[in-house]
């Protein structure tokens, strides 16, 4: 699109950082941006309406998939709102766990976000470095929970599996390997050129804007703004943790990138601290099938920042309604800020700086025909049997394929 | 008295009429209910004279005959004020909050696209978070929109 003022390109809805669906309209003159325009949605799974013709229980599993990353910050977040409701003691043991598990969680996203802002620079070693080093906290949590991503460790009333002795020291051998590489990563983020100047006066957000613009996590506490649910309003062990909220005042990608490594050092003193003193006992109370009416609010902090759940009950096995903020959200506004009078080739840079997640409900797939412009939408079952069709056709026959399990 | 506790004397004395409705649950959850004529200038007091605070979210409610929506006010010291108002359902007009929260923006349009709220002063601008081609009228998260009405619908 031609306009006086310069060209309008859309971005999308490929992303252009991210492996995930975004649509962006950037106005431009030459390599500047002038004007930045986001069309969200297209993630939107109907997660919040799907939780209300779903049990409690059901719904645990339901929202730890909002995330592909921070599904136990969702999960906890939600149960978290369910035990206030049903006035539920959460046994220690589960809290310690709980904890332990959401400090691993940051370790692998931080550790995560790390490589994908090096990739983004075209310093793709730096993603080799880390994900290679990631893989030591994903085995952790695979041994821990059995599963990467997924860990379906929380329950209404506690968690589901405790962590023996063995599992106690390979964790910490664990963080011992991590915290060294850590050190490393911070020594180069301090020195390398490369990253101090691709990430230096990129992306800025003063601090007013960072308040003004309701950021959270460590794109706010990168600006100077120090919070911290964890610290301003603590849930599960961590009122009972030492850590330190990590800010700076660098107000750009640099400091993001600062923030989110020192954040790595404080997990490490967390994860330490809870399985120095995890206390006995059980690891869950038995929690009813139906709660008692009422509504609560519940906070968490994920390793992208503040996400809040709010739950109304209705005295019955379902809630009356389930309401999701995740961090991004949050995020957004000053994503557009960010960006204004930058130049074009920072786009990608500074959208994966604020570590973005555009996640949310149903899986329906909505299809239009392109010769009569019939739209139609296909079931699960139905776009698996088109798919191995659509296979057959090209010459991939999927029913010879024998596939064991071992 | 707990944190949330004082933060609500402080609010009752300034409007007394917050106060039936007014109860906190635990040290940091406040919870007020302010009807339409009255919300504004109690969430100008807590957004202007509470600073710094921060909009955590809006969730929108179907409570049958009218619609309810709650703005999640969060403070420094970790206090929620959960400010909560109600419009009737044939005719839910809100005004904007973007003059005081800017991203205010994105969560306005979540509560008419899924809501059918009518946001007075809200800029022009994307929808979000449903398709273009989403059916006039259809409101998903109203309790008597039903999923198999998409199939229909589209």
């Amino acid at each position: 699109m031609h306009s006086k003022r310069g060209f309008k390109i859309p971005v999308g809805p490929q992303h252009p950082s991210l492996k995930e669906p975004e649509s962006f309209s950037v106005a431009l003159r030459g390599e500047k941006i002038l004007g930045f325009d986001m069309r969200l949605g297209y993630n939107h799974r109907g997660i919040e309406k799907a939780c209300e013709e779903r049990t409690y229980f059901q719904d645990i599993y339901l929202i730890e998939r909002i995330c592909g990353i921070c599904s136990h910050s969702h999960s906890t977040c939600f149960i978290q709102a369910v035990e206030e409701l049903a006035g539920l003691e959460v046994p220690k043991k589960a809290l310690y766990i709980r904890t332990l598990i959401g400090e691993l969680e940051r370790v692998h996203n931080h550790f995560l976000w790390l490589g994908i802002a090096g990739h983004e620079i075209g310093f793709d070693t730096l993603l080799m470095y880390t994900w290679r080093d990631r893989e030591i906290v994903m085995d952790i949590l695979a041994a821990l929970t059995g599963s990467r991503v997924n860990y379906g460790i929380n329950t209404i009333g506690g968690v589901r599996r405790g962590v023996t002795g063995e599992e106690s020291k390979k964790i910490l051998k664990a963080m011992d390997d991590l915290e060294e590489r850590t050190k490393y990563y911070i020594e180069l983020a301090m020195q390398d050129t490369t990253i101090i100047r691709r990430f230096s006066k990129v992306g800025i957000l003063s601090k007013e804007d960072a308040l003004r613009l309701g950021a959270v996590g460590p794109v706010a506490r990168a600006s100077g703004v120090e919070r911290d649910i964890r610290r301003d309003d603590p849930y599960a062990a961590y009122g009972e943790v030492s850590f330190g909220v990590i800010t700076d005042n660098h107000c750009d990608v640099y400091g993001r990138t600062i923030v989110r490594l020192k954040e790595l050092m404080e997990s490490f003193k967390i994860i330490r601290q809870v399985l120095k003193n995890l206390p006995e006992g059980a690891i869950a109370v038995k929690a009813p099938r139906k709660v008692p009416a009422g509504e609560a609010v519940s906070r968490y902090e994920a390793p992208r920042g503040e996400d809040m759940h709010y739950v109304k009950s209705n005295g019955t096995d379902k809630p009356d309604r389930v309401k999701v903020r995740a961090p991004t959200l949050a995020n957004i506004q000053a994503v557009k800020h960010m960006l204004k009078d930058r130049f074009l080739a920072d786009m990608p840079i500074v959208i994966a700086a604020i570590d973005p997640c555009f996640s949310c409900t149903d899986r329906i797939i909505s299809t239009r025909d392109v010769d009569t412009g019939r739209s139609d939408v296909m079931t699960w079952d139905r776009l698996r049997e088109y798919s191995i069709e659509w296979h057959r056709e090209n010459g991939v026959d999927f029913s010879k394929i024998k596939t064991k399990i071992r | 008295m707990t944190k949330s506790e004082e933060i609500k004397n402080h609010l009752i004395k300034e409007f007394g009429y917050l106060e039936p409705a007014a109860r906190t649950q635990g040290p940091r959850r406040i919870f007020m209910e302010a009807g339409a004529d009255k919300f504004s200038e109690v969430f100008g007091f807590i957004s202007e004279g509470m600073k710094p605070v921060m909009l955590s979210a809006i969730t929108g409610l179907d409570e049958g005959e009218g619609l309810g929506f709650i703005y999640h006010l969060s403070r420094a010291d970790g206090v929620i004020i959960n400010l909560k108002t109600t419009a009737p359902k044939t005719n839910p007009v809100l005004k904007s909050v973007t003059r005081y929260f800017p991203s205010a923006d994105v969560y306005e349009r979540e509560l008419r696209d899924l809501f059918g709220a009518k946001i007075e002063g809200l800029v022009e601008g994307n929808r979000y978070p449903l398709t273009d081609d989403w059916p006039a009228g259809e409101y998903p998260l109203r309790k008597d929109w039903k999923k198999k009405e998409v199939k229909d619908a589209l």
